[in-house]
């Protein structure tokens, strides 16, 4: 494995262990994981359901204590901080993409993707604002009022990603962000990713089962059993 | 983020309508049956407020309650004038009299007879006629109430026959009367508190009174007392006391000594504590059970929100308005809705008093209410992992 200069890493993880349960129904989910991920770079997290990925994924983001090992987030170590300065680092410098997009069902459009802004303490006007132009950048710009029951699968998605990105983080983590697609809505989403998210030194981290999308990944770690056994440039090196 | 919480909470419409349409119905339930329960208590002690002039009532000492009469022997009057302090003192005769209607069936009367020389004790309000029209002969006075229903004619027709069915006419000034075998005539109107009984309420002068009552050794029911001016009311009710043994309260106490009897001895505050702690626990299992739901289904988007930066206080708050903002719509629905009943009941025979302290009970408990609903939903999200969001 290459090198990297500390620059360039985004996110660092070295031996990360993460053990679910206690006694007969424990369960090991990953067995000291080593990942970086580069700035600039769409990294995809592959492998079977159970190997690790989502719990990887959540430590990454900070959002999941891990056992052992170390895990850092440009240079940002979570489990050395308190909770709210963790709660503020993730705020301001994490997007999510969900699987099932996580909407607020009640909200418009532009209020939901305006909501990290409000966490970050932006008024209300300035974050609808900033809102609508992430909405329009996402090709959503007319539908800025529509609720998410009014909206198509890929439209909420593209909704969600706008969302993940109004506030200009540093590491957007998207979990199956394509698998409550059809392909070809799942398609244009990786495309949109790709155009919209990348850039700015900006680096995504993309947890799927869906093969098809391997293709829009710079790198692709493939997972088992709770570690990471392979990483490649091609899906076509992925044995 | 309030302008979220709010719309979270307003957009799920049924669970919004759920949750205010518990507590109002919480607010409403406690609010009125308190309010009736506050005005069946002053209808127990209408008599002593109505009467604004004596400071202090004088009585037997085993009286309990203002319908809990123990005549004393008149004598006993020259007595208490006799008590250093004492400004005046004047008799006052209360009881149950039964009255002969036209139609030829009874009636009992609360009769009070009034001290013939100076009428102290008479109705806070005439309608029509005059007090001093007492002084008539066979004259009393009837409360409007019992005028308009209870002691109200029967029409005939020409040949003097009852017409069935027919709306009651009421006694009117001028119409006479039989209590207890002796004729009266009724020369005045006036407005009383309703009694607790909803007996009519009849006025004589204390002599007549005593001719109508059935014939006893004591037939003084109280003694009416205005201390000196500058002479403290539990001072004097304490030297009438001492000098006297007869038992003096001030009209305040005399108040409250009657309604502490009917809590005491009857049923009533239970029945009534039981409806509102109904109303309480119903509040409580459908606001608290609806608003736990809501959360419940937005966990997910809790979750989210977590995840995306908002801290435990962020989302303690955004519960915590959305339990307030219930709270208060509830709580408004439920006491204007209690208030427009009592408006609508006012003068009938619904006994409904809402003074403040209700009001500001019934905000306790809908704040307990809304407290209680949104820290088991705090305590669900701040538990909440936000690693939640990445389960499908």
């Amino acid at each position: 494995m290459d090198v990297l200069p500390e620059h360039n890493i985004a996110v660092s993880c070295k031996g990360v262990t993460k053990t679910y349960g206690t006694g007969q129904s424990q369960v090991v989910a990953l067995r000291g994981v080593d990942l970086d991920v580069r700035t600039g770079e769409l990294l995809m997290l592959v492998g079977p359901s159970g190997c690790g990925k989502t719990t990887l994924i959540s430590v990454i983001a900070g959002i999941l204590d891990r056992d052992q090992g170390e895990c850092s987030v440009y240079g940002q170590d979570f489990s050395t901080m308190p909770q709210r300065k963790r709660t503020r680092f993730r705020g301001q410098n994490i997007g999510f993409v969900f699987q099932s997009f996580n909407l607020l069902p009640t909200l418009s459009a532009a209020e939901n993707v305006s909501v990290p802004l409000l966490i970050n303490g932006e008024s209300r006007g300035r974050a609808i604002s900033k809102a609508k132009d992430a909405l329009a950048r996402v090709g959503l710009g007319e539908r800025t009022k529509s609720l998410p029951s009014q909206l198509s699968g890929g439209q909420q998605q593209r909704v969600a990603i706008a969302r993940a990105l109004v506030h200009l983080p540093r590491l957007i983590v998207c979990d199956e962000p394509t698998s409550a697609l059809d392909h070809e809505t799942g398609h244009k989403v990786m495309e949109l990713l790709r155009e919209v998210a990348l850039g700015d030194g900006r680096s995504l981290v993309i947890v799927t089962h869906d093969a098809r999308i391997f293709e829009f990944a710079d790198r692709i770690a493939k997972m088992d059993d709770g570690r990471v056994n392979q990483i490649v440039s091609s899906p076509s090196e992925l044995i | 983020m309030n302008w979220v919480a709010i719309k979270m909470l307003t957009g799920d419409r049924a669970k919004y309508f759920g949750i205010v349409l518990g507590i109002t119905f919480a607010s409403f339930l406690i609010t009125q049956q308190l309010a009736i329960f506050c005005g069946l208590m002053t209808r127990t002690y209408g008599a002593v407020t109505d009467l604004s002039q004596p400071d202090i009532w004088v009585m037997d000492p085993k009286v309990q309650f203002i319908d809990d009469i123990k005549p004393l022997q008149d004598t006993k009057l020259f007595r208490v004038r006799g008590v250093e302090g004492v400004e005046w003192a004047v008799p006052l005769y209360k009881g149950l009299l039964k009255a002969r209607l036209e139609n030829g069936s009874f009636q009992t009367c609360n009769v009070f007879g009034l001290d013939d020389a100076t009428l102290i004790g008479g109705p806070p309000e005439m309608i029509e006629g005059k007090l001093s029209d007492l002084r008539r002969a066979e004259s009393v006075i009837v409360d409007e109430v019992g005028a308009n229903g209870k002691l109200a004619k029967t029409p005939t027709d020409a040949s003097g026959q009852p017409i069935k069915d027919a709306k009651l006419v009421p006694l009117k000034v001028g119409d006479t009367l039989e209590l207890n075998d002796h004729r009266a005539t009724v020369v005045g109107i006036c407005r009383v508190s309703r009694t607790f009984q909803s007996q009519p309420v009849v006025y004589t002068t204390y002599s007549r009174a005593t001719t109508f009552a059935p014939r006893e050794r004591k037939l003084l029911s109280f003694i009416l007392v205005q201390g000196k001016p500058g002479i403290a009311t539990a001072d004097l009710c304490a030297s009438i006391h001492q000098q006297t043994g007869l038992l003096a309260r001030s009209r305040e106490d005399f108040k409250w000594t009657t309604v502490r009897y009917f809590m005491k001895y009857t049923g009533i505050p239970i029945n009534f504590g039981i409806a509102v702690a109904l109303g309480f626990i119903v509040g409580v299992a459908i606001a608290g059970q609806t608003f736990y739901q809501f959360t419940q289904d937005n966990l997910k988007q809790f979750g989210a929100l977590k995840a995306m930066g908002a801290g435990n206080i962020t989302l303690l708050g955004m519960i915590l308005l959305q339990g307030v903002l219930v709270g208060l719509i509830g709580y408004g629905l439920g006491v204007g809705g209690a208030a427009l009943m009592g408006a609508r009941f006012k003068n009938t025979e619904l006994a409904f008093y809402l003074p403040w302290q209700i009001l500001a009970v019934t905000a306790g408990a809908v704040t307990i209410i809304c407290v209680f609903s949104a820290f088991i939903s705090i305590l669900r999200v701040i538990r909440l992992e936000p690693a939640i969001v990445f389960k499908g």
